[in-house]
């Protein structure tokens, strides 16, 4: 392939990237300045903080019970292997509240939040609903998006919390009954490594995880395209943006939290 | 009260509305009418401000549509969708009531209930059907909920887009009958679109043809019959051999 062809080639999908970029800037921005101006809508707030909130413990609960108990597993038989089982404990707590804690949880909302956000206000826009909203002179950002955001900017850290204490009672079931260790020695050993810090960094990663997660479905759902094939993209599109952005996130914020 | 000069609008290489000029005097009726993709809804969507116009002027009671206070502004028109655009979450009460439940026009809950169920019956449908959900209510029902939420805020400007599309022939013609009756019955100033010609001859005052781009014809409805004007025969017959070019 010709070079220029190629350079031209690169700098068109920069460009489209840095575009992108751009336009989720805007939105995010302007989201955040519509959460902090009246009018609010607390109705669609408590029902979003419901939604995003209440209705997503049970697959955060069972998500963090599984990979706590596989935690504890993997890392008895990991550290069988140089005589180092007695670590279960700590490694599970500092695994589940360190990382696997914030990152699952944030996966399992961008996969049950993200694309549900995103597949109604899609719908609601291939509907003419935000339409309706704007001739009732409703701003669609105010009533949709900033609710929704501010719901999961508060709900995805107290489900990372929740998360967090499942996922070690997980780990301490599976040791405790499975693995022969002493229940009081465990939970001991669990408080006693963990630090304020480790608790902190857990409860930031849930805010940004939550902000992008529903930051990515408005934003999604109010640029989709018509009919079911644009709400289909929008919502695929959304679920796959939120997820590696959280994953992104996620390395950024642990090079914050641990590496300095 | 509402006049357009000029208004041009392109989605990229396709040029939607090329100068588009129309005048609604105040407490008039209306109706657009034209082929599939001739520009009407975009038209009056300009108008709203749900889409930008390239160029031209859009002037409200001699103002431009596009400045000062746009909640004062969106708080004189009720607009009537297509397929209704009800709230998918929201029973059918508050849907009528929505704007009555926010913002400037706001009320106490139970006023707005009232006022909700009123408009209901204005439109013939029972108070049975206040606490029920969109999904639960047929086409034709949907329809007068929309009209009953254009109403529900008295609005001085109504605007009906396609409001018969979906609707068996004897539903459709109720709707035309209550549209008429709520616009000469409010003094209100509506402007409709529609490819209807039923429609057109039991709402319309005046009506105005919109073809590629421009208003080929305007007129009173009276005159529509014998104008003349070969794109609107031809519209108004439905044949397919004329001016307007019919993809087979």
């Amino acid at each position: 392939m010709n070079p220029i062809a190629l350079l031209a080639q690169l700098g068109r999908v920069v460009l489209a990237a840095l575009a992108a970029l751009g336009r989720l800037s805007l939105f995010a921005g302007s989201t955040l300045s519509h959460m902090l101006r009246p009018p609010f809508y607390p109705r669609e707030f408590f029902s979003a903080l419901l939604n995003i909130g209440w209705l997503s413990l049970p697959v955060v609960g069972l998500t963090a019970v599984f990979t706590g108990g596989a935690l504890a597993l993997q890392i008895y038989s990991g550290g069988a292997r140089f005589n180092a089982e007695a670590v279960v404990p700590q490694i599970v707590a500092i695994g589940i509240v360190r990382e696997l804690g914030p990152v699952l949880v944030g996966l399992m909302i961008a996969a049950r939040v993200t694309s549900s956000i995103a597949a109604e206000i899609a719908t609601m826009k291939v509907t003419e609903q935000i339409d309706a909203l704007v001739t009732l002179s409703t701003h669609p950002m105010k009533y949709l998006v900033a609710p929704r955001v501010a719901a999961a900017l508060i709900t995805v850290p107290l489900l990372v919390a929740v998360g967090d204490v499942i996922g070690i009672a997980g780990g301490y079931v599976v040791a405790t009954e499975n693995l022969g260790f002493n229940a009081a020695a465990y939970i001991k050993n669990t408080v006693d490594f963990l630090e304020v810090n480790d608790m902190v960094s857990s409860l930031v990663k849930g805010c940004a995880f939550g902000g992008i997660a529903a930051t990515m479905g408005c934003y999604y759902g109010m640029k989709s395209g018509g009919g079911a094939q644009g709400v289909g993209a929008a919502t695929k599109s959304s679920v796959e943006a939120a997820a590696i952005l959280i994953l992104a996130a996620n390395f950024v914020l642990t090079g914050v939290f641990f590496s300095l | 009260m509402i006049r357009m000069e000029g208004v041009r609008k392109s989605f990229g290489d396709n040029h939607v509305l090329r100068g588009m000029d129309l005048h609604i005097p105040k407490g008039s009726s209306m109706v657009i009418i034209g082929g599939s993709g001739t520009g009407k809804s975009v038209a009056l969507k300009c108008v709203l401000g749900l889409i930008q116009p390239d160029g031209g002027r859009i002037l409200v009671d001699g103002k431009p549509a596009d400045s000062g206070d746009r909640d004062a502004f969106l708080a004189r028109f009720g607009m009537l969708f297509q397929g209704g655009a009800l709230f998918d979450s929201l029973p059918v009460w508050q849907n009528v009531a929505f704007r009555l439940l926010r913002g400037t026009l706001k009320r106490p809950m139970d006023e707005a209930r009232e006022i909700a169920i009123e408009k209901l019956r204005r439109v013939g449908l029972k108070s049975d059907v206040a606490d029920r959900l969109p999904a639960e209510l047929s086409g034709g029902m949907q329809k007068r909920v929309g009209l009953a939420r254009a109403i529900a805020a008295e609005p001085e400007i109504i605007f009906f887009d396609e409001p018969t599309t979906g609707l068996d022939p004897i539903m459709a013609g109720v709707i035309n009958d209550l549209i008429r009756e709520i616009v000469v019955e409010m003094g209100a100033t509506a402007m409709t679109i529609t490819h209807d010609m039923s429609s057109v001859r039991a709402i319309a005052d005046n009506v105005a043809m919109l073809h590629d781009g421009v208003i080929q014809w305007t007129g009173p409805v009276a005159d529509m019959d014998a104008s003349g004007d070969p794109y609107l025969d031809q519209f108004i017959h439905g044949r397919a051999e004329g001016p307007i070019e019919a993809v087979r």
